[in-house]
């Protein structure tokens, strides 16, 4: 059994009310670091734990507090994103649903650390339940003394808010989040100046994700060098990932990182194979900006050696035979699936998505999903694929915030790796109406894995 | 003053204050060096970043720290360091990159120069003329909106925009009430003012010149004429409006002044921003005072048949005698 830091108590009954949540623990993260630490300090052990952002950089979260501007006599502002909008991770709205005051108490924390006296938690506007939760358990720590006016005799004070967005991607992104929170459209701002110099009402601020805010906790309970010492490498800890598609159990897991991605997807502790004896044909290992990649490449490297389920492992290869850890989204294609239907799905996400500002964007996203329906449907030629791969060249790096480059990768990457999927789709176009390519040749013929790792668990 | 910053543009150097952009610091050397610039404005806060088409490759970073920029960046908002070295148009990466972007703009704009009352002094049109490709690769319906009227004097064609944001942030800072914004997102984005509420205010009208293309245009010049059948005349009248200097451009056909706009500068930007009263109620040659013809680039279509694009023949070059004759007109073209 791996780890749990995160979802240890996950199952235990009423664990999303304070009383049992401090039964298993609960806001000892709180006591010890307003307690016995000060801000310094707890930056200090987030620094030692090596914990990365999980909103899908990986960006070193000690370090993006360290960089935190501190002027006199100007507020400082924590903000968690909670947007979660991209397809295929579904892990904050776990969280916040069944274990809120994980998220409160990193928030406290964090907040404490930042010296931050007032913090945020932008919910993406379609999780009203989440919200309501969330504002419940704020109720219950303030009447806790967890959050208000001098916490536990400690002289500081914070306010805890809940602020619903309006159901825009874009609004994850950290900029945009802030401009929403502001109450203005959600466009990206140009950077710099980053949120660290001026952020939200022009001040410094840190944005963080729902699960590296949650992360504090247990790095602050054990230590930075305790948690540093879970994971792989410079993968430390755990994370959660989202596992969808056709699985035998999809869900939200918690892994330690450096976990084998074969083991994750076929070992009954995880995702217990693929559904109904099938065969893995594809995966998109992080969430649907990363690029997609082949079964084979998925479980190996280019030169056969196991990937693992790790920032570094996973991207090994670069752009040609790797992809990304992103924010844990880990969606499993079965030999049924049509990846260029998959990739106008995509598409059309990005398209409906995009803020608008860049014109390679804006009219790019549109051109992509044009384009990669004509060529689901029937009606494709030859030229399309290039075309989609220069159009998708003249969108990526050109444009103010990520969203371009995540529109761009995953139809790259598609077609890198299965270019002749979208060429059966041409030459065939109305059989490709009624059938599936398959899994034809590009996934190495893959033997069903099922068998051989149950006898390795046991 | 601290220190001028050494910046050097496709091998031609100059020094400018710290804090300039990279493309004013390119605007300072001027020529062909000059990135163009759909959604800059040098005058309106905020502006710029968006549309991309001023993208440079910034080759090494700055004296201290050498490094190249991993991405091309946007010159409008990338401010100069101490011996930066940028390539504008001597690095093929930013050509190709930029005809994508100019490319992207074209994809859903109509193309209806033919009747659009910007042609011949519209930014996208001399962009896609240097860039743009003479096919084009999309084959799919344009998006396409109503024409919008946005109050009696402004008419809005969606269709041409290529919302580079600027009239939005003309509104906000210029004229004392903003009604109108961006609605939605994405390539379904649009201008407008929220169930066609009337801009109506004393500066609105600048919407119009801030404007690269054909998107907001003067409804009391609509198809009165073509801007190259029209003579441009610097002109200015005591305007009592506190925030107005009075100073335009006439244009005219023949005795009429077919319309007023505010002067603007080499880099197609306005010199000030005019009020509503010059812009739509002076249209007659008594209430001004004529300055002198408006100096128009000879690359302009305004140019075709203008007097200041008269240029000594050839012949004129290379004889003194008739050099002294044509004295007069010698030092007028000179003087440009
Ligand atoms: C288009 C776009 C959408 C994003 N959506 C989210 C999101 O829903 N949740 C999130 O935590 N981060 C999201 N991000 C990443 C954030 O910009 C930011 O990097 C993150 O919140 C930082 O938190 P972390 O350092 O804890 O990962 C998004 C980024 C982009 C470009
Ligand atoms: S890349 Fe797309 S989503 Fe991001 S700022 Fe530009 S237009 Fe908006
Ligand atoms: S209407 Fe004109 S000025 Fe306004 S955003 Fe569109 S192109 Fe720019
Ligand atoms: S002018 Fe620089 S991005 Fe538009």
């Amino acid at each position: 059994m791996g780890r749990k830091l995160l979802l240890e108590h996950i199952n235990v009954p009423g664990i999303n009310t304070l009383e049992v949540y401090r039964q298993k623990g609960g806001y000892r993260a709180v006591e010890k670091a307003l307690k016995t630490l000060t801000p310094d300090e707890v930056v200090e052990e987030v620094k030692k734990s090596g914990l990365r952002g999980r909103g899908g950089a990986g960006f070193p979260t000690g370090m993006k507090w360290s960089f935190l501007a501190k002027p006199e006599g100007v507020a400082r502002y924590l903000v968690c994103n909670a947007d979660e909008s991209e397809p295929g991770t579904f892990k904050d709205r776990y969280l916040m649903t069944y274990i809120p005051h994980a998220l409160i108490e990193g928030m406290i924390v964090s907040s404490f650390a930042l010296g931050a006296n007032t913090s945020y938690i932008y919910v993406r506007g379609e999780m009203m339940p989440q919200i309501r939760i969330l504002e419940k358990a704020i109720a219950e720590a303030k009447a806790a003394g967890f959050l208000g006016k001098n916490i536990l005799g400690s002289g500081y004070d914070l306010e805890l808010y809940v602020q619903s967005g309006g159901g825009a991607y874009i609004c994850g992104e950290e900029t945009a989040l802030l401009e929403s929170l502001e109450g203005k459209r959600g466009n990206p701002r140009i950077k710099p100046p980053f949120p660290a110099i001026a952020g939200l009402y022009g001040c410094p601020t840190v944005v963080n994700n729902v699960e590296s805010i949650a992360a504090v906790v247990p790095i602050i309970n054990d230590g930075g060098d305790e948690y540093a010492k879970v994971g792989i490498g410079r993968s430390t800890g755990t994370k959660l990932i989202s596992a969808s598609g056709n699985l035998v159990k999809p869900g939200v897991y918690e892994i330690e990182l450096g976990l084998p991605v074969e083991e994750f997807i076929y070992s009954d502790e995880y995702c217990g194979g693929i559904a109904n004896g099938k065969r893995l044909k594809a995966t998109v290992a992080g969430g649907s900006s990363v690029p997609i990649l082949p079964a084979n490449l998925t479980l190996k490297y280019a030169n056969g050696e196991p990937r693992l389920m790790s920032y570094e492992s996973l991207a090994e290869g670069g752009f040609a035979t790797g992809t990304m850890m992103g924010s844990g989204g880990f969606i499993a294609f079965d030999e049924d699936q049509c990846i260029v239907r998959n990739t106008w799905n995509f598409s059309r996400f990005y398209h409906h998505e995009s803020c608008g500002q860049c014109s390679p964007c804006r009219e790019g996203t549109g051109w992509l999903e044009k384009v990669l329906h004509r060529l689901e449907f029937g009606h494709g030629k030859m030229s399309d694929i290039d075309l989609l791969v220069d159009v998708s060249k003249k969108i990526e790096g050109n444009t103010i915030c990520p969203l371009g480059d995540a529109a761009a990768w995953p139809v790259a990457s598609a077609i890198r790796h299965f270019r002749d999927e979208f060429e059966w789709h041409v030459k065939e176009p109305s059989k490709s109406q009624t059938s599936n390519y398959g899994l034809a040749n590009y996934a190495n013929p893959i033997e069903k894995k099922e068998e051989e790792v149950k006898q390795d668990n046991s | 003053m601290a220190d001028l910053m050494k910046v050097t543009i496709d091998g031609i150097t100059v020094e400018v204050a710290p804090g300039t952009s990279i493309l004013n610091a390119a605007r300072q050397i001027g020529g062909d060096i000059v990135p163009p610039a759909m959604c800059y404005y040098s005058k309106l806060e905020g502006s710029g970043g968006k549309c991309r088409t001023c993208i440079v490759k910034v080759s090494k970073g700055s004296e201290k720290d050498p490094r190249p920029m991993p991405k091309l960046v946007a010159s409008c908002r990338t401010t100069v360091m101490d011996g930066m070295e940028v390539q504008n148009i001597t690095s093929p990466e930013v050509l190709e990159a930029r005809s994508g972007v100019v490319e992207m703009l074209l994809i859903n704009h109509p193309l209806d120069c033919p009747v659009c009352d910007q042609a011949g002094e519209c930014d996208l049109q001399n962009l896609g003329y240097e860039h743009g490709l003479q096919k084009t690769r999309y084959e799919f319906e344009r998006r396409t909106f109503d024409r919008i009227d946005i109050g009696d004097k402004i008419q809005l064609h969606m269709n041409r925009c290529i919302l580079c944001y600027r009239c939005v942030f003309t509104a906000d800072q210029i004229t004392n009430k903003r009604v109108h914004g961006i609605l939605n997102r994405g390539d379904h984005s649009e201008i407008s003012t929220y169930i066609q509420t009337a801009v109506d205010n004393d500066f609105s009208g600048n919407v119009i010149d801030v404007c690269p293309v054909g998107a907001l245009t003067d409804k009391t010049f609509r198809f009165k004429n073509r801007v190259w059948f029209t003579k441009p005349v610097d002109a200015h009248r005591n305007c009592d409006h506190e925030k107005c200097n009075g100073q335009v451009t006439l244009w005219y056909k023949g005795a009429d002044v077919l319309r007023v706009t505010a002067r603007k500068d080499q880099f197609g930007e306005v010199e000030s921003f005019i009020c509503n009263t010059c812009r739509f109620e002076k249209k007659a040659t008594s209430d001004w005072n004529i300055e002198q013809p408006t100096h128009i680039p000879d690359t302009s279509v305004i140019a075709s048949n203008h007097y200041e694009t008269f240029k000594p023949l050839p012949v004129i070059m290379e004889n003194l005698a008739l050099q002294k004759a044509n004295q007069v007109e010698l030092e007028k073209t000179s003087k440009f």
